[in-house]
């Protein structure tokens, strides 16, 4: 979807904040990232819905919320979709029915984050490109989620390396099934995307779907 | 909100402080059993003692005193950096790419903040601002001097807009005056910032202290 998240080129933030690092976080961001990781261990949505949840939002909101907020905003939507919690025990934080058993204890999440979640894929079509192709991006702008930015829409660029088979986020964001794909990394001149403000032999790396892409 | 944005939910229960907000939640969700609080606190202490760019740091220095995995680094990431005990979440799938004189790699992720957590840890706050993202695959050159690296024209600029699930770390350069550095000391020389592309190592100069 065309949301507030997709940055790439946007003007008007200013300086990037903080660039050394010295203020010091307060504890709720830990803990907003912690309870988002662990409550993954229940396996009802994957990291496609949780990244469609923190984006698919008012464009107003996405941009007046703070990094983590968009995390928490996101979770509880997730678990409402999911009906682990209902909107009544949101609103008044009290528990209705009795307590559940969590999926996971501290060795459970040690041993989540140990494994991670590999997104390679079997696939049993060749790919459609090779290394030093010329393709063009699609220019489409699918209501729901992608990860073509729209910076990188109709534009050429050069296979630079192929990755195998990878779950495609467009479809498994929305539950609609994990649909491997080929995935490449493709090099575009950065003139190309930016025109001539940008630097004669800068480049743009993008990791791209084969669905994302045409033969040139 | 508009009819299309049909996943929403009700936020009139949203306290306007997110520090409180999280709070609220916490608590729900831990008597309701959802989430154990000893998992929260695992994960928490995993990312602030464990998990970190003491890492990536260790990856980095590896590789410049030994040719053999550098040239591993380089064609299999994943494995080679599992080879040094680090796996897992937000580094599933690695690639390792490398500064020279005439090039220099930055790492952004545009669409949200993807970051090798298993090299890096979690991603610092300039990492994950609007600005960052806006602007570092746009001018990258002028992100850079607000770090303090004021690169030449003549060296190009591979910027690596991270949306899928690759993760990248950049392999620095080693600075001069090192040759004869351990494995620990070059370690102690390699920065977050210089293994996301938005610094240098350290100079025998700069790092303070003694090697």
């Amino acid at each position: 979807m065309n949301g507030a998240h997709d940055l790439g080129g946007m003007h008007g933030f200013g300086a990037v904040p903080d660039v050394h690092d010295t203020h010091a976080h307060p504890d709720w961001y830990n803990r907003a990232m912690a309870m988002t990781v662990v409550m993954a261990a229940w396996g009802r949505w994957n990291i496609d819905a949780s990244r469609r949840a923190r984006e698919d939002m008012h464009p107003a909101r996405y941009l007046g919320y703070g990094y983590y907020e968009r995390w928490i905003d996101a979770l509880e939507r997730l678990m409402v979709e999911a009906g682990l919690v209902t909107e009544a025990e949101l609103r008044t934080g009290e528990p209705a029915g009795e307590p559940l058993t969590p999926p996971v204890d501290a060795a459970g999440a040690r041993t989540m984050l140990r494994r991670g979640g590999p997104t390679e894929r079997d696939i049993d079509t060749q790919p459609r490109f090779r290394v030093g192709d010329q393709v063009v991006t699609t220019n489409e702008h699918p209501r729901g989620h992608t990860r073509l930015p729209r910076y990188a829409r109709g534009r050429e660029g050069i296979i630079l390396r192929h990755h195998g088979g990878h779950v495609l986020p467009d479809t498994n964001a929305h539950f609609q099934g994990e649909n491997p794909d080929h995935l490449y990394t493709v090099q575009f001149r950065a003139r190309d995307l930016w025109g001539s403000e940008a630097t004669d032999g800068d480049t743009v790396m993008l990791d791209l779907w084969e669905t994302y892409l045409h033969a040139q | 909100m508009s009819h299309d944005h049909d996943h929403d939910h009700d936020h009139s229960h949203v306290p306007p402080d997110p520090a409180l907000r999280v709070q609220a939640l916490e608590s729900l969700l831990t008597r309701k059993g959802l989430v154990d609080p000893g998992a929260l606190e695992a994960i928490i202490e995993t990312y602030s003692n464990d998990v970190g760019p003491r890492n990536g740091a260790r990856v980095v220095a590896r590789s410049w005193v030994d040719p053999g995995y550098r040239q591993w680094l380089l064609d299999d990431a994943t494995a080679a950096i599992a080879h040094l005990g680090y796996q897992g979440r937000q580094g599933e799938h690695m690639v390792a790419v490398e500064n020279t004189d005439r090039v220099h790699n930055l790492v952004v992720c545009t669409l949200c903040s993807c970051y090798p957590w298993t090299v890096l840890g979690i991603p610092p706050t300039w990492y994950k601002s609007e600005a960052y993202r806006a602007r570092a695959v746009r001018e990258p050159r002028a992100v850079l001097r607000e770090f303090g690296l004021d690169l030449d024209d003549s060296v190009d600029i591979r910027l690596w807009d991270s949306t899928a699930e690759i993760r990248y770390l950049v392999i620095p350069q080693r600075p001069a005056g090192t040759d004869d550095w351990s494995e620990e000391a070059l370690a102690d020389l390699v920065t977050r910032d210089a293994m996301v592309g938005a610094g240098r190592a350290l100079t025998p100069d700069t790092a303070g202290g003694d090697a």
